[in-house]
């Protein structure tokens, strides 16, 4: 459809009772939402989010209401194993399943924990759920705790996310006054608490047992499994983490949504999937589609497609523990399996789209960077194994750009290093992070191959971003012996007297570009 | 009595669960962990001052030197990254003559390094003392950084 790009309104609600204004689209005919389903975020940017009233208005809490009165735990169990609602927090563990575990251990307190830690660079679509619209968390909270008989419950939330905190606890305040959370709820002889954990950055504990670890003040490290939480958690009682996005999935399902809920998405992903898109394409935001859909349909239909007519190189799903999709994937049906087979990885659901602009190598060292920094340091093969992968790939994006053939040799032993170390790690670490931790350099070696060779033997970035591999050279033609740049060399690269043309020194040269800035008369050629 | 009396005060019960949302408090009320505050809390909790290094150092949040009083934190996701805040980041440390995780000498401005503060529709993006600035380049860079240093002399 064509965008009209000569008035300044982008769209307009449709309402029953107003006439359109002209030439105006209906937001709902705006390609980006048209192509959308919204589910978990139907309300984000539509309710007012610090107004309980507004969520009951349209609904709110009479899923809670209703399932409390004529369902029992284990019925609400096995209609979320029926809906085959999958945890949205990367793993994709079938969430009735998980609750079953809880509901079937005796004890005589479990825990509800929300994990809405998301660490993952370039993920934000729970940040969206809990600043757009808070109640909704809160409702299916309030019926995962009834499913698995947990009385009390935590949310983990990022302190870099401030404004979500607030709209939760106000959120919270307001659920409290109206009733919906405290001692015998409604009648029921239910009781229901909610705390509100902030943590305090580490992506680790975005994992399960680390992230339990954390709540109880301590080091946030992952422990072995079995026992799992839903059996021994938090204070070694039973305990169900969920992620936000799963939980904001509930109050669809539960009653009566079971249905209506299968026939959406593929044959063993179901419901609909928000994604965080950004990185180089037109639109970003979250765009939440149902399970099945193509990455190409997001990228180029619902989101406009790459800026200033460069070309798709690929895109990064998953964060640090995901995968690269290539042009020749785009087409496949995503879903938490079809990823898998490709070495990517459903993860949190961010999506960074990269151009011909991205260097791969570049990206994996990034991710690399990242993991080693974040490794919780409990286990060695995480510890120690993404430093050295860390220090293969500085080593083959790095100076010398000497041409030598040994050397060379060594940098190319270094990749099929990489591959061996890769497996080591994700065989032999002890939690998530470590498993998933190679998958983004081995993704990249997989299709960009031919990228990290030129980088080895040719000493060259295609993309331009491995700003140590450029060469540079003084053009003799338009040098004017300023000396400027001689005298701004970090490292006394640059020879030549006053008024003749310059020199620099390969073999001093650092690559900084401090010349290349400095230059007047443009006479410093980059290759 | 300490001064974090009255901190403690909130959280009467004394589990260790509580450790770290009073090491949050603490570092609200302070800007960062005192040696003083750490022992302090080990005093109250009953818990021995190494064991509270311990959990502090383990998470980021934590700093044991004071911020500067513009705290800057720049992103350095996946978004940011690929939309260039590499260049961003060595263009801050040039132009404040500090690297990542120092704070200048005039106690002005303070830089650290986080990884995603959720705002990658917005890359690349910096934060200063919890204020969003978006799609930062280096021209904007120099317009916010005069910004603030204009804002700091008109108040003394």
């Amino acid at each position: 459809m064509e965008i009209p790009t000569d008035i300044e309104t982008l769209y307009q609600f449709p309402t029953e009772n107003s006439r359109s204004w002209e030439s105006v689209l209906n937001f709902t005919d705006y390609p980006y939402f048209k192509n959308q389903k919204r589910f978990v975020l139907q309300n984000c940017g539509i309710l007012n989010p610090v107004s309980i009233a507004e969520y009951i208005a349209f609904g709110g809490y009479s899923s809670y209401l209703k399932t409390i009165k004529s369902n029992k735990p284990n019925e609400v169990c096995e209609m979320v194993e029926e809906s085959g609602l999958r945890g949205r927090g990367g793993g994709g563990f079938t969430t009735g399943t998980k609750w079953k575990f809880a509901h079937n251990t005796e004890a005589d307190q479990k825990y509800l924990i929300c994990n809405a830690d998301e660490g993952d660079p370039g993920a934000f679509m729970d940040r969206a759920v809990i600043e757009g619209d808070p109640h909704r968390l809160l409702e299916g909270m309030m019926l995962a705790a009834y499913a698995i008989g947990a009385s009390k419950s935590y949310v983990y939330i990022r302190a870099e996310y401030p404004l979500a905190i607030k709209r939760l606890k106000i959120a919270i305040e307001q659920a409290k006054k109206y009733g919906l959370i405290g001692e015998n709820i409604f009648g029921s002889e239910i009781d229901f608490e909610i705390k509100v954990k902030v943590g305090a950055g580490a992506f680790v504990c975005g994992e399960e047992t680390a992230l339990i670890n954390s709540i109880e003040g301590k080091r946030g490290m992952p422990k072995p499994r079995p026992p799992f939480p839903a059996v021994k958690g938090l204070f070694g009682k039973p305990t169900i983490i969920n992620n936000v996005e799963t939980l904001s999935c509930l109050r669809e399902i539960i009653p009566t949504g079971v249905e209506e809920f299968k026939a959406i998405g593929t044959e063993r992903s179901k419901g609909t999937k928000v994604f965080a898109l950004s990185g180089k394409v037109n639109l970003t935001g979250l765009v939440e589609v149902p399970m099945g859909t193509t990455i190409r349909e997001v990228i180029f239909d619902i989101a406009g497609g790459i800026p200033n007519n460069k070309k798709f190189k690929s895109v990064q799903i998953g964060g640090p523990s995901g995968g690269c999709i290539t042009e020749e994937n785009l087409d496949i049906e995503v879903d938490y399996d079809s990823l898998i087979s490709i070495g990517a990885m459903m993860g949190s659901g961010g999506l960074v789209v990269m151009d011909e602009d991205t260097c791969m190598v570049d990206v994996a060292k990034f991710f690399m960077d990242f993991i080693q920094r974040e490794s919780c340091g409990k286990c060695i093969p995480c510890r120690e194994g993404t430093r050295r992968m860390l220090e293969i790939l500085e080593d083959i994006t790095h100076k010398p750009v000497t041409s030598s053939e040994n050397e060379a040799l060594e940098r190319f032993k270094g990749v099929t290093q990489l591959e061996k170390l890769g497996k080591v790690i994700k065989e032999t670490s002890l939690c998530g992070l470590g498993q998933t931790a190679p998958n983004p350099v081995l993704s990249t070696i997989k299709w960009f191959r031919e990228e990290y060779e030129e980088h080895i033997f040719d000493r060259k970035c295609r993309a331009n971003v491995c700003t140590e591999l450029r060469t540079f050279t003084i053009d003799v033609d338009n040098c004017t012996g300023c000396t400027v740049c001689a005298k701004k060399c970090p490292t006394d690269a640059i020879i030549g007297s006053r008024k003749t043309p310059h020199f620099i020194v390969e073999d001093k040269c650092i690559s900084c570009g401090t010349c290349y800035d400095v230059c007047k008369f443009n006479s410093i050629v980059i290759s | 009595m300490g001064k974090l009396t009255e901190i403690f005060n909130n959280y009467p019960d004394l589990s260790r669960d509580n450790l770290i949302p009073i090491l949050q408090d603490i570092q609200d009320k302070d800007g960062f962990l005192s040696k003083e505050s750490i022992v302090e809390v080990g005093s109250h909790l009953r818990m021995p001052s190494s064991k509270i290094y311990g959990v502090a150092t383990f998470y980021n949040q934590f700093k044991f030197q004071p911020n500067g009083k513009y705290h800057i934190q720049i992103c350095r996701g996946t978004a940011c990254h690929v939309l260039g805040s590499a260049s961003v980041l060595s263009e801050l440390e040039k132009q404040l003559k500090i690297k990542a995780g120092q704070t200048t000498r005039d106690q002005l401005f303070s830089l650290e390094i986080v990884a995603c503060i959720g705002a990658c529709g917005l890359a690349p993006v910096i934060s200063i003392n919890g204020e969003f600035y978006a799609n930062v380049d280096e021209i904007k860079l120099s317009n916010i950084l005069s910004e603030c240093r204009k804002n700091k002399e008109e108040k003394l």
